[in-house]
């Protein structure tokens, strides 16, 4: 029993260094067996925190596949809803839409920071600085074949700007 | 006949080293007007709109369903703007810069405002701005009114505005520059987004200073 309690305790902390080697790297090597693996890379994922009350937010990271393909959608536990939005800036009006798909060209770093991003609507708790979300990217390479992609990407301050080499200090 | 064209060819290269010296002079400390310092009136890194009839008188409703009017904010500097708290980019990084404006004004930052208007005053409850607005920083304020209010203010800054909902899908678009009011309630500067927080911090302190 003893063994068996040990044993467990061995396969939760490889589990738990997993994780946290997943979140720290912020890669799409935790991808789970089968959802083709090496396909795309994932860098700077991460998820805005919300207050209470609020019930959207939005998921940034950097893509970038191997091959062409498309991002078509995406889902997470944490959400209703999950959809890729993109945002456009056109004489200081900001219109923000969703759009169906967007293309990944093979080994073409793709942000998904500012003018695109993940929209994550329908919140079914509030996001807190701390902690992670998990989302599934599906992906359809140009041969038409689908691929499911699970990213676990942490929760940073409302306040974070969205594009990381923004000029903030000049 | 030689001795002219060697005077002409010396006065030409005169010109041009005249020319490329203040060529680099330009591009090392920017345009001229740049070079009198902010102290100097009509100079901001945003749009001047001093002299045009921008904003005006307003009454809202807080974030405790108070009714806040521009004029409870006379002799200070009122950073506006306009968004709604599901804006997943542009409005948490516009609210972000105005905290840093603050930070960078030091002691002076008590004297600027920020006013936080929702566009999407069905989904932005008073609650939720109280929850979302602040958390930026203690001092800023959310303001809600009715689709008329709303409609009224934003056309007084000629700002735009719209949320559809087609099928399920809400798209919603805004203006989402910064309106720089003076101490006296008047509208001076419009800040487009890209602008950092250092040159929206230059044109409050210009503000500031000139009144």
């Amino acid at each position: 029993m003893t063994g068996l309690f040990a044993q467990h305790a061995t396969i939760a902390r490889v589990l738990a260094l997993f994780i946290a080697l997943c979140v720290f790297s912020g890669s799409a090597i935790c991808a789970p067996a089968g959802a083709a693996p090496g396909l795309l890379r994932v860098s700077d994922a991460w998820v805005r925190a919300t207050v209470e009350g609020q019930t959207g937010s939005g998921a940034f990271m950097q893509l970038r596949s191997r091959e062409d393909a498309r991002l078509v959608g995406a889902s997470s536990p944490v959400a209703e809803k999950v959809e890729i939005h993109e945002m456009r800036l056109v004489n200081d009006l900001m219109t923000m839409r969703r759009v169906e798909s967007l293309p990944l060209p093979a080994d073409t770093t793709v942000a998904l920071d500012h003018g695109y991003h993940i929209m994550l609507i329908g919140l079914k708790r509030q996001l807190l600085v701390g902690q992670s979300v998990t989302i599934t990217l599906q992906l359809l390479d140009a041969r038409g074949a689908k691929h499911a992609v699970d990213i676990v990407a942490p929760v940073r301050a409302l306040n974070t700007p969205s594009v990381r080499s923004s000029p903030s200090h000049e | 006949m030689s001795e002219r064209s060697s005077v002409q060819r010396a006065v030409a290269a005169t010109l041009a080293l005249a020319t490329v010296l203040l060529a680099t002079l330009m591009l090392i400390s920017g345009p001229p007007t740049r070079w009198f310092g902010l102290s100097h009136p009509g100079v901001f890194h945003g749009r001047d709109v001093s002299r045009e009839d921008w904003g005006g008188p307003f009454t809202l409703s807080d974030m405790s369903n108070q009714a806040r009017s521009l004029s409870d904010f006379r002799g200070k500097v009122v950073l506006l703007s306009f968004g709604y708290t599901h804006c997943p980019d542009v409005c948490p990084t516009t609210l972000a810069k105005f905290a840093e404006v603050r930070r960078l004004l030091g002691t002076d930052g008590d004297r600027v405002q920020a006013l936080f208007v929702t566009v999407d005053p069905v989904r932005d409850t008073a609650e939720l701005l109280r929850n979302y607005v602040p958390s930026f920083d203690p001092s800023f304020i959310g303001l809600r009114g009715t689709e008329e209010q709303t409609d009224a203010v934003t056309r007084a800054f000629h700002a735009n505005y719209q949320i559809s909902n087609y099928r399920g899908n809400i798209t919603v678009e805004h203006t989402a520059s910064t309106f720089v009011i003076d101490t006296n309630g008047k509208t001076r500067i419009v800040t487009p987004y890209d602008q950092s927080a250092r040159e929206l911090a230059d044109d409050v302190i210009a503000l500031l200073r000139t009144g």
